[in-house]
């Protein structure tokens, strides 16, 4: 028997799990997956839980549900990858696992301990982060009796998963503060390393004039050393201090422990692997899939989708010992939500910037790319119907894994 | 692309001032690069960084990020703040020659 390991359980370890059952003949093979939790986390929906938009139910199910019949599921914790000796120690019974193949799938995570200041009494009093389940439904119970005064939304420092969530976020609170009745009493500003409000040109400039109409402060360039929670200030590493009255932070985004104790991270614990094909540079054995991987585009779940969709075809011409000739692009595919019940799409990859037009139909849509509209928002509502009931269950979506240029103009 | 001399050599740049080509770089380039960015004199700590920004990318392809200069490189960050005022990572990239950082997607 030749054995397949994946190591965590999230959104791109199920979905490839679930891709590949139906190709590799359960006489030869053995498909192990692990991961710590029992619980499965929709996290574009963390965005929503602040707001009282979503709760436990619509972001929470058990991880089991999406693990296919025939794969074994060990929840534990990952100790150590030997990749030397090709196999991975789990804190279960001090067990060995054993492998041919290894897909490490761990994800990233936020780190508040990276920044001083972060973690300590205001934690969760007037520091919040929404990246967590925990910290989203703490934050959501503040901003019920939040009377109003200076939000600051900081970003600590790129790269983060969903780099547009933060815009999101502040959309929606200026929505939400509006819906309060309280608008006129909180500034929102945005605090980021970045030079605008996204990473890429075009998309940067259009969402920076919705900030602007919307009355949403932005302090680019920023780069945060500490935290004051006495005098409730941000500071910067030019010492450059940026008050709050309620900070919400996403914290520096980080790999697993694992990786970086496995001696297979970078400087932020993410996997270096071929952009193309996700095979790690240093062993030919081992591929990184999902946030784990250090690749130049977004972290994110469609990102992982449609990596997967190419790592799978690929992946069934290298254990039969042929070339990889599928090439991931770096596709990415991600709704914005705008707030008052609307939404932008972006859809860009490695090479491509986001750009105007129509999705995924040219001319005809029913989503307009870099573009406010109503029907994006839905977009974005159903992605998580979409999510649990296609995306996880590695079942096709009528989406290409490779970006298109039709229906884009520049 | 742009050409123009600078330290008595005739190299292309791009539309940022990057250096088109790291190949061209040399140390009196350096020099001069840095006092346009408003450093007039480089000290040992300055090449230090420097020096691991070009090994770094000779190795790795890309220019090295803030955090990366500060764990694999070995400068703390506030130390690289005061070497290279406001964006270091983009100034040192700018300086050692190497085209501008995509650092964040
Ligand atoms: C607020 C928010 C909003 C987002 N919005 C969007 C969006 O709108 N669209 C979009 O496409 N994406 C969005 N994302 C990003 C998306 O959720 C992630 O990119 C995606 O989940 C990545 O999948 P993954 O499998 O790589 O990692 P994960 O789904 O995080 O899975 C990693 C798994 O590894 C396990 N693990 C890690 N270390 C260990 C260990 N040592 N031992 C055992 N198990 C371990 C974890 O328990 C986890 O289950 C958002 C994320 C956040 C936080």
């Amino acid at each position: 028997m030749k054995k397949l390991l994946v190591l965590g359980a999230g959104t791109a370890g199920t979905m490839v799990t679930n891709k590949l059952v139906h190709y590799l003949d359960s006489d030869e093979w053995k498909i192990t997956i692990v991961d710590q939790e029992e619980t499965h986390y929709y996290q574009p929906g963390f965005l929503f839980i602040p707001f009282g938009i979503y709760g436990e139910n619509d972001v929470i199910k058990p991880k089991r549900d999406f693990v296919p019949p025939g794969v074994e599921m060990i929840v534990s914790t990952i100790e150590r990858i030997e990749p030397e000796k090709n196999r991975v120690r789990i804190a279960k019974d001090n067990r060995y696992l054993n492998y041919d193949f290894l897909i490490i799938a761990t994800g990233t995570n936020i780190d508040p301990s990276e920044t001083p200041g972060l973690l300590g009494h205001e934690w969760r009093k007037s520091i919040y982060d929404f990246y967590t389940y925990e910290g989203a439904k703490a934050l959501a119970k503040r901003l019920r009796t939040w009377k109003g005064g200076h939000l600051v939304l900081n970003i600590a420092e790129m790269p983060i998963k969903c780099p547009v969530a933060p815009l999101e976020f502040i959309f929606l609170a200026d929505w939400y503060f509006h819906l309060q009745g309280i608008r006129d009493r909180v500034d929102l500003t945005l605090v980021t390393p970045l030079s605008g409000a996204f990473t890429k040109p075009r998309a940067a400039d259009m969402l920076g004039n919705i900030l602007e109409e919307k009355g949403i402060r932005v302090i680019p360039d920023f780069n945060i050393e500490r935290v004051d929670p006495e005098q409730k200030q941000i500071i910067s590493y030019i010492e450059q201090k940026v008050p709050y009255d309620l900070l919400v932070t996403i914290p520096v985004n980080m790999g697993a422990e694992v990786v970086e104790q496995s001696g297979l991270g970078d400087e932020l614990n993410y996997v270096p692997v071929d952009k193309h094909t996700f095979l790690s540079t240093q062993f030919d054995n081992i591929f990184a899939l999902g946030d784990a991987a250090s690749l130049p585009t977004s972290k994110a779940g469609s990102v992982a989708h449609f990596a997967a969709e190419v790592f799978t075809e690929n992946f069934l011409r290298y254990i039969d010992g042929l070339e990889m000739i599928h090439a991931f692009d770096g596709h990415a595919n991600c709704y914005i939500e705008s707030g008052f019940g609307k939404g932008i799409l972006i859809d860009f990859n490695y090479d491509v910037e986001p750009l105007p037009g129509k999705f995924p139909l040219p001319g005809i849509g029913p989503f307009s790319l870099l573009q406010e509209s109503e029907m994006n928002h839905w977009g974005k509502m159903m992605f998580r119907w979409m999510y649990w009931n296609i995306l996880l269950k590695g079942k096709e979506m009528p989406i290409t894994a490779q970006m298109s240029m039709a229906g884009k103009w520049n | 692309m742009t050409a123009r001399e600078i330290a008595g050599k005739v190299v292309d740049f791009d539309d940022e001032g990057f250096l088109s080509n790291p190949d061209d770089w040399n140390e009196e380039i350096a020099k001069v690069l840095a006092g346009e960015v408003g450093i007039d004199s480089l000290t040992d700590r300055h090449w230090k960084v420097i020096e691991f920004c070009r090994a770094d990318f000779q190795a790795r392809g890309e220019p090295p990020t803030l955090r990366r200069i500060t764990k694999t490189g070995g400068v703390p960050t506030k130390e690289l703040y005061s070497l290279f005022p406001k964006g270091p990572a983009k100034k040192v990239a700018r300086i050692a020659g190497l085209g501008k950082p995509t650092g964040c997607i």
